[in-house]
């Protein structure tokens, strides 16, 4: 079979499962349905797998096909085809997706299992993986713009999944509000695409585009920044990211599949797939290069100080995008995507560690709360230690290869890029110790209660449930699990997930190493050829050398975090006490939240009132109210000469008709 | 005989139907005086088409007849149904569809 058959049973197999467990839903036992989810993703990555394997078989210049199946929308000069393009970008793309979420799925089989939605758990996030690859395999931007808004729903969906949680259907619905203001862009890119090319096509547009636009016209950098206005809002990266942390209401797999993993990579995914246009619009590269530079400062630095683990994670999550963008924006294409795949790994991993060790707690989410669970949950910690260790790019790591690449290309491409550099090792150094911030503090120590009991009793610590945020008592009848979560230490599927993972997070950058293998640029630079920026490429000699940078950033940021939370635990207080200006400002994230909502949300509430109060009160109810007097006042003066005496109106039409007849034997001599 | 009599005479008995609905409060008086205006406009009507010598203006006042036939049928119906439910018989007391 070609590879497009294959790209098609990709994508059958998560939509069949997604319809059989929601249709099925009364007749299925909860354990056949987390199956069937499992399965028709595991399937979906076969089928990935033989796409590649298909794929390789071919000349690397030939490694593209599109197919369509039938036609979406044909009417006057437009002719949308429902079709899919498979090339090593897309094809790289569906393994990352359907391999990561086979793991995450079994690693919810086993997380959500005393949760009562088990059913709607797996449907939603069959029809997430579903919408995912639809958006990585779309051959055209309509189809494209479809999955896009697909996966806005699946994650507004998964966020809320917990539905009687107040904290979870606002977070449910910020997301929504602010994807859908990306694809708000990415809808008007779209639009100029069609008016400048005539197309929707993918081949089609990325042919024509060179020969119709200069480089840095401006119909070209507007598409462009539409474009990044779309991946931004799904990617997290400034001014759109406040959704993201928010969305960690969501169950942990969910924090661990959409919003670490995939969806939240489609920005970066989108750049890659539009570099095209991105290398005629160099402008528009460069804004969305310091974009990704800023978020991933930015978010770097509120990361040291979040104290809610999942939100760390987040915002460490929204700083490797960063890093993503960065990468594929100044034109380091395979070593974004690179970063892309290897990240996958570890946050995922992360999550799930950081899953069970909230399960463990009962829900609580705060570090503060949390010591020596080292002691207490080894697997879990073990892990956790694993994806730790790849996020703050440890030589030999998968994070260590992948994020030097993006910073060696940089380097590479010289003059102001190697501000990437620069600033790029200095997050790296906050990376390191933000993460190592979290494990010293979970991890070793005196344990704490909940992780004393699971010492002594081998049993997990139940909590009466209430949400953490409000303190609003939890609802476990429509689905928010209690304290039941399982842990992965006594969860065999979950383990196998989540060691499958460590295994990714520690030897996934073995397959890339400078001057060594490649495997990940081989494969992937066919689809960049033909772009100016496809001919930088750093020497192997200074891409080491930015290893060894890496590395030596990467132990100092460790050790730093060694420093001041193992050896010197009074120091971070003592610093918080110093800087507490700083601290109050990085704690609150920045003011984000609270900018958006001064410059943002309230003009448009006050905007909304005054229409309410002038305008709708005055000049709508005017207009309505004003015909309604205009009419029943005319009645009323009509109404006096209704007398009721038919002598009178015999009188009126006579002296009428006689004057009318007056004014015409006068008008006529 | 010249046509200005036939006018005058059709304007005075005009002017007397019209005076008389003015005037009086009895509806059958009120048809009365109707009757009297339509045959106004008949003679003069005759009178034209005799003055023009063509038969239409005849033809018309024929049609006028029948209208005025129709009208006093529905007109003393109303009559005797409001004599029947005893209500007074003066257009001035039936005033109940005043606005």
């Amino acid at each position: 079979m070609s590879a497009t058959s294959w790209a098609w049973l990709v994508l059958l197999f998560p939509l069949l499962g997604s319809i059989a467990i929601a249709l099925g839903f009364k007749a299925l036992p909860a354990k056949a349905a987390g199956a069937i989810g499992t399965a028709a993703i595991g399937l979906a990555f076969l089928c990935g797998v033989a796409a590649l394997v298909s794929l390789l078989g071919e000349h690397p210049e030939a490694r593209h096909h599109a197919s369509s199946l039938w036609d979406y929308a044909s009417v006057a000069g437009l002719d949308i085809k429902l079709g899919i393009f498979v090339d090593p970008l897309s094809v790289f793309m569906v393994l990352i997706v359907t391999g990561v979420s086979t793991l995450i799925h079994l690693y919810s089989f086993g997380y959500m299992q005393s949760d009562q939605g088990y059913h709607r758990f797996f449907s939603y996030l069959n029809f997430f993986v579903f919408s995912m690859l639809l958006l990585v395999l779309a051959g055209n931007f309509v189809l494209l713009i479809v999955g896009w808004a697909f996966v806005g729903f699946a994650s507004y969906a998964l966020i809320s999944y917990w539905y009687r949680r107040e904290t979870a259907t606002k977070a449910g619905m910020k997301a929504f509000v602010i994807n859908v203001v990306g694809d708000i862009g990415l809808v008007l890119a779209a639009f100029l695409i069609f008016r400048e090319l005539g197309t929707f096509e993918y081949s089609e547009v990325f042919e024509k585009a060179p020969q119709v636009f200069s480089v840095n016209e401006w119909t070209i950098t507007a598409i462009c920044l539409l474009l990044l206005v779309g991946a931004f809002a799904k990617s997290a990266q400034l001014p759109f990211h406040t959704w993201l942390p928010d969305a960690m209401e969501g169950p942990t797999p969910v924090s661990s599949l959409i919003h670490a993993a995939t969806m939240v990579t489609a920005g970066v995914y989108l750049i890659a797939r539009t570099h095209v246009l991105f290398a005629l619009a160099p402008t528009a590269a460069d804004i969305a290069a310091f974009v990704g530079l800023a978020t991933l400062l930015v978010a770097a630095t509120i990361a040291l100080v979040m104290t809610d683990l999942k939100r760390a994670i987040a915002y460490s999550t929204m700083s490797q995008i960063g890093y993503m963008v960065v990468g594929v924006s100044i034109g380091a294409y395979s070593a974004g995507m690179f970063h892309l795949m290897t990240h996958a790994f570890f946050k995922a991993l992360l999550f799930m560690a950081a899953g069970s060790i909230i399960a463990a707690m009962a829900n609580e989410q705060n570090i503060d709360k949390m010591s020596g669970f080292g002691k207490a949950m080894r697997f879990t910690s073990v892990t956790m230690l694993c994806g730790g260790l790849a996020l703050a790019a440890f030589p030999g790591t998968s994070g260590f290869f992948s994020k030097d690449e993006i910073l060696a290309y940089a380097t590479a491409r010289g003059g102001m890029y190697l501000i990437f550099t620069v600033l790029g090792y200095f997050g790296a150094l906050l990376t390191a110790i933000y993460t190592f911030r979290l494990i010293f503090r979970v991890l070793p120590g005196k344990p704490c209660p909940e992780a004393q009991e699971l010492i002594d009793s081998g049993h997990v610590h139940h909590a009466h449930p209430f949400n953490p945020a409000t303190g609003e008592e939890e609802d476990t009848e429509v689905g928010f699990p209690g304290a039941d979560h399982h842990i992965a230490e006594q969860s065999l599927p979950m383990r196998i997930a989540m060691g499958v993972l460590a295994f990714g997070a520690l030897f996934a950058g073995l397959v890339q190493v400078p001057g060594v293998d490649e495997v990940v640029g081989k494969f992937l630079d066919p689809v960049f050829e033909g772009v100016v920026l496809s001919h930088v490429h750093p020497s192997v000699g200074a891409e080491w050398f930015g290893l060894a940078i890496g590395a030596a950033i990467s132990l100092a940021g460790i050790g730093i975090a060694y420093f001041l939370y193992v050896a010197r635990p009074e120091t971070p207080a003592a610093l918080q006490q110093r800087f507490s200006a700083l601290h109050t400002f990085l704690y609150n994230k920045w003011y984000f939240d609270e900018a958006i909502d001064f410059l943002i949300v309230r003009p448009a509430l006050a905007i909304g009132r005054f229409a309410n109060r002038v305008f709708e009160r005055f000049v709508v109810d005017g207009l309505v109210s004003g015909t309604e007097d205009v009419v029943s006042g005319g009645g009323r003066l009509v109404r006096v000469v209704q007398s009721g005496f038919v002598r009178s109106y015999a009188l009126l039409l006579i002296v009428g008709f006689a004057g009318l007849a007056l004014y015409f034997l006068l008008s006529s001599s | 005989m010249n046509i200005e009599w036939y006018i005058v005479l059709s304007s005075l008995l005009f002017a007397v139907g019209a005076m008389g609905i003015l005037v009086r409060r009895s509806p059958v008086v009120i048809l009365l005086c109707l009757e009297i205006m339509l045959n106004a406009g008949n003679l003069a009507l005759v009178a034209f088409s005799r003055m023009v010598g063509n038969q239409q203006g005849q033809v018309f006042a024929i049609v006028v007849m029948v209208v005025a036939a129709c009208e006093v049928v529905i007109g003393l119906g109303l009559i005797v149904a409001i004599f029947r439910r005893k209500l007074p018989l003066d257009v001035d007391e039936l005033r109940e569809l005043h606005g």
